[in-house]
C-alpha cells in the first residue's frame, strides 16, 4: 500500500518523522499494540524453544513406562497452544491496524512508491554504517525498521501460521476443516517433510530477526535521540533534545 | 455384453467356482473384502451380488521404467489371495510380466484387448515413461514406452498408477533425473488417475483398490493428491504402535542402545512415519506379519512424493540441496544466526568506540568553550 508522497515531511508522513516542531513526548503505541508486542514476544520465545526440540528431541526421558509419561506430548501441546496464541494475536493486531492510530498501520504496509521513504531508508543504513554523524528523530518506526518489521514479522508470521496450521491439520486428519483450509500447502511444497523443513527455516529467520531487533532496540535507546525500549512499555516516545529533525 | 457364451466374459463368481473355491470360501472373501474397505456387514451381500452378476473387469497392465516390486507385492496378497481371487476377479488380459505369450503374440493380445473393450478397460501402470531423448530410455515392443502408454490410455476407462514410480517418479526421477522419468499424471492428463504410491504398495492395498473398483464400478474417494482415502488418509505415525513412546519422549538414539531393545520410538533415528501417508501400521506386510517400524527400522517414507530427494533416511531435520551444498535447516539457520550474532557484537563494539570518541571530542570541545569563556 503506497501512501501519498505529497504529505511528506509532516507528522502524518507514512513513516512519521518527528518533524520540525518541538515536542519532547508523543503517545505512539496504544495499549493493545503494547500488549500484543509482549504477548507475541513471549509466544515466539516459547514457539522457538519447543519447536527446536520437537525437531531435535531432548535425550530420552525414561523414568517411567510410556503409559505414565507424556513429556513430548506436553512439549507439542505447548507449541500448538503458543501457536494459537500467536495466530489470535496476529489477527487482533491486524484488527487494531484498522481501528488504532496511524502508527498501528506501519507493521502491515510500507510506502513502496515513495522516493522520500527510500531516501530515509538509505539514511538509516548510513547511520548504521557509522557514516551519518547524527541520527534523525522518528515518532514511529524508522523506515529501515519498518521494512524489517514488515518482512520479518508480518510476512514471516503469515508464513509460519500457514505452514504451522498445515502441519497441525495433518494431525487433525483429512476430514477436519483445518485440513480443508490448509492441506493444500503440503502438495504445493512437495510433501509433509518439506513443509516441516520450511517451517524450521522460518523459525531461524525469526531467530535472526530477534537478535537484530533486540540489539538495535538497545543500541538506539542509548545512541539515538529518542526513547525506544520504554516506548514499548509506556507507549510514549520521548525525545532527548528539542532540536529539529 | 453379447449373449454368445463364447464371447461373454465370465462373472467373478463363475471364475472362482471354476477354480475350485467353495461358496463358503467365496462368502468369507466377500466379508474380508468389506472389512478391508471399512464397510459395514450390510455390504457383504452387495459385494457377493456384484461378484455373481458383473462380468470381470478387463485390465491391461503396462510396465515402464520400474523394478517389478509392485507386481511382486501384488501377487503376494493374502486377503484376498492374489492367485485364487484377484487373478480371477479381473480379467488380466495383458501383463508383460504375468502373461504366457511373448513377442508378436503378446502385441496381438494388446491390440485385440484395446479393440474389444474400448473405453471399458482399466489401465494399470507400473513404472513411468522417461521423456528425455524422445523416450528412448525405455523401449517396449520396439517403440518408446511413452507412445505405448499414450496409445493404451486413450481408450481406458480409468488409470491406476501403481507404486511410487507411476505416482511420483521414484528413484529414476530422483535428482538429477537424467532420463526425465515422469509420473503418469503429468503425461496423461485427460483420464481419471488413482495413485497407489509406495515402493512397493502394500499387496492388500493394491487388491483392495481393484476390489472396490470392480464392486462399486466407480473410483474410490481420493484425496488432494489422487490417493484412495481408505488407505492413504492417515499417516503411519497416527496408527503406529510405538506412538506412546513418541508422546512420552522416549526415543531410540542409536541402533544398539537400550531404547532400541525396548522398542522406543524411532523418530530420532529418522523415522518418516510422521510425514508419510500409508496403511503400513494397520494393514502391515506379508499377510500382516510385520512392517518396518515393527522390525526396528524407521519408515523411509517410500509412499511420499520425492522421497529419494529428502536427504538421509536417518535424519529428521533432513538435508536440503537448494543451497547447492549439503546442509540442513538447522545448519543453515545456525550459520545465519552465528553470522548475524557476530556482526551484532562487532557492530556493538564499533558503536561503543564511536560513542566514546564523540564523547571525548564533546568533552574537549566543552573544555575549550569553558576556557574561551574564562
Amino acid at each position: 500500500m503506497a501512501s501519498d508522497p505529497d504529505v511528506a515531511d509532516t507528522t502524518a508522513t507514512p513513516f512519521h518523522k518527528a518533524g520540525t516542531h518541538k515536542q519532547t513526548s508523543v503517545y505512539v503505541y496504544e495499549a493493545p499494540v503494547r500488549i500484543w508486542h509482549w504477548v507475541n514476544a513471549l509466544a515466539i520465545l516459547v514457539l522457538c524453544v519447543t519447536g527446536y526440540f520437537i525437531g531435535k528431541p531432548l535425550p530420552s526421558f525414561t523414568a517411567q513406562e510410556a503409559t505414565y509419561q507424556f513429556f513430548f506430548g506436553y512439549m507439542r501441546f505447548v507449541h500448538f497452544a503458543a501457536g494459537m496464541v500467536l495466530t489470535v494475536g496476529f489477527f487482533g493486531r491486524l484488527y487494531w491496524a484498522f481501528v488504532g492510530n496511524h502508527h498501528a498501520r506501519q507493521l502491515f504496509s510500507f510506502p513502496f512508491w515513495s522516493r522520500h521513504f527510500w531516501a530515509e531508508v538509505w539514511f538509516e543504513i548510513r547511520w548504521y554504517l557509522f557514516l551519518a554523524r547524527e541520527p534523525r528523530k522518528y515518532e514511529g518506526h524508522n523506515p529501515l525498521a519498518q521494512l524489517a518489521m514488515f518482512f520479518f514479522i508480518t510476512v514471516v508470521t503469515v508464513f509460519m501460521i500457514v505452514t504451522g496450521f498445515a502441519l497441525y491439520a495433518e494431525g487433525q486428519g483429512m476430514d477436519h476443516w483445518m485440513y480443508w483450509a490448509f492441506g493444500w500447502v503440503i502438495p504445493l511444497a512437495g510433501n509433509s517433510l518439506d513443509v516441516h523443513m520450511l517451517h524450521r527455516m522460518g523459525m531461524w529467520a525469526i531467530v535472526v530477526f530477534v537478535i537484530v531487533h533486540i540489539y538495535v532496540a538497545v543500541r538506539e535507546d542509548i545512541m539515538s535521540r529518542q526513547s525506544i525500549i520504554s516506548t514499548m512499555i509506556s507507549g510514549h516516545r520521548t525525545f532527548k533534545d528539542d532540536r529539529p529533525d | 455384453m453379447p449373449d454368445n457364451p463364447n464371447d461373454r466374459i465370465e462373472t467373478f463368481y463363475e471364475v472362482m467356482r471354476a477354480q475350485g473355491i467353495s461358496r463358503r470360501s467365496f462368502m468369507k472373501y466377500c466379508t474380508l473384502t468389506a472389512t478391508a474397505l471399512g464397510l459395514g456387514p450390510a455390504f457383504v451381500p452387495k459385494i457377493a451380488h456384484a461378484m455373481e452378476t458383473k462380468p470381470r473387469t478387463p485390465v491391461i497392465w503396462l510396465h515402464g521404467l520400474e523394478c517389478t516390486c509392485c507386481s511382486e507385492s501384488f501377487i503376494r496378497s493374502g486377503h484376498p489371495l492374489a492367485k485364487d481371487v484377484i487373478l480371477s476377479m479381473i480379467s488380466l488380459d495383458y501383463d508383460e510380466l504375468l502373461m504366457a505369450p511373448s513377442g508378436l503374440a503378446a502385441q496381438a493380445v494388446l491390440e485385440e484387448t484395446i479393440a474389444k473393450y474400448k473405453g471399458n478397460y482399466i489401465l494399470a501402470v507400473e513404472g513411468n515413461p522417461p521423456l528425455n531423448e524422445d523416450g528412448m530410455f525405455c523401449i517396449s515392443g520396439g517403440k518408446p514406452f511413452v507412445d505405448k502408454l499414450k496409445r493404451v490410455a486413450k481408450d481406458a476407462k480409468a488409470i491406476i498408477a501403481w507404486g511410487a514410480c507411476a505416482s511420483y517418479g521414484c528413484v529414476q526421477a530422483a535428482s538429477p533425473n537424467p532420463t526425465q522419468a515422469t509420473p503418469i499424471h503429468k503425461v496423461i492428463t485427460d483420464k481419471p488417475i488413482i495413485k497407489v504410491p509406495g515402493c512397493p504398495p502394500i499387496a492388500e492395498v493394491m487388491t483392495g483398490v481393484i476390489t472396490y473398483m470392480v464392486t462399486f464400478d466407480k473410483m474410490p474417494a481420493l484425496d488432494r493428491q489422487g490417493r484412495p482415502l481408505m488407505f492413504y488418509s492417515q499417516r503411519i505415525h497416527d496408527k503406529c504402535y510405538r506412538r506412546p513412546h513418541f508422546d512420552a519422549g522416549q526415543f531410540v538414539e542409536n541402533w544398539d542402545d537400550e531404547g532400541a531393545r525396548k522398542g522406543y520410538c524411532l523418530y530420532k533415528v529418522g523415522c518418516k512415519g510422521p510425514t508419510t501417508y500409508n496403511a503400513c501400521s494397520t494393514v502391515r506386510w506379508n499377510e500382516g506379519v510385520s512392517f518396518p517400524i515393527q522390525s526396528g527400522h524407521g519408515c523411509i517414507g517410500c509412499s511420499e512424493d520425492g522421497f529419494w530427494d529428502q536427504g538421509s533416511f536417518y535424519d529428521r531435520v533432513t538435508d536440503i540441496t537448494q543451497f547447492g551444498v549439503e546442509a540442513n535447516a538447522d545448519r543453515v539457520g545456525l550459520a545465519a544466526a552465528g553470522i548475524v550474532g557476530g556482526a551484532v557484537v562487532a557492530h556493538a563494539a564499533l558503536s561503543a568506540l564511536k560513542r566514546a570518541q564523540q564523547k571525548a571530542v564533546g568533552h574537549s570541545n566543552a573544555a575549550k568553550a569553558e576556557k574561551e569563556e574564562a
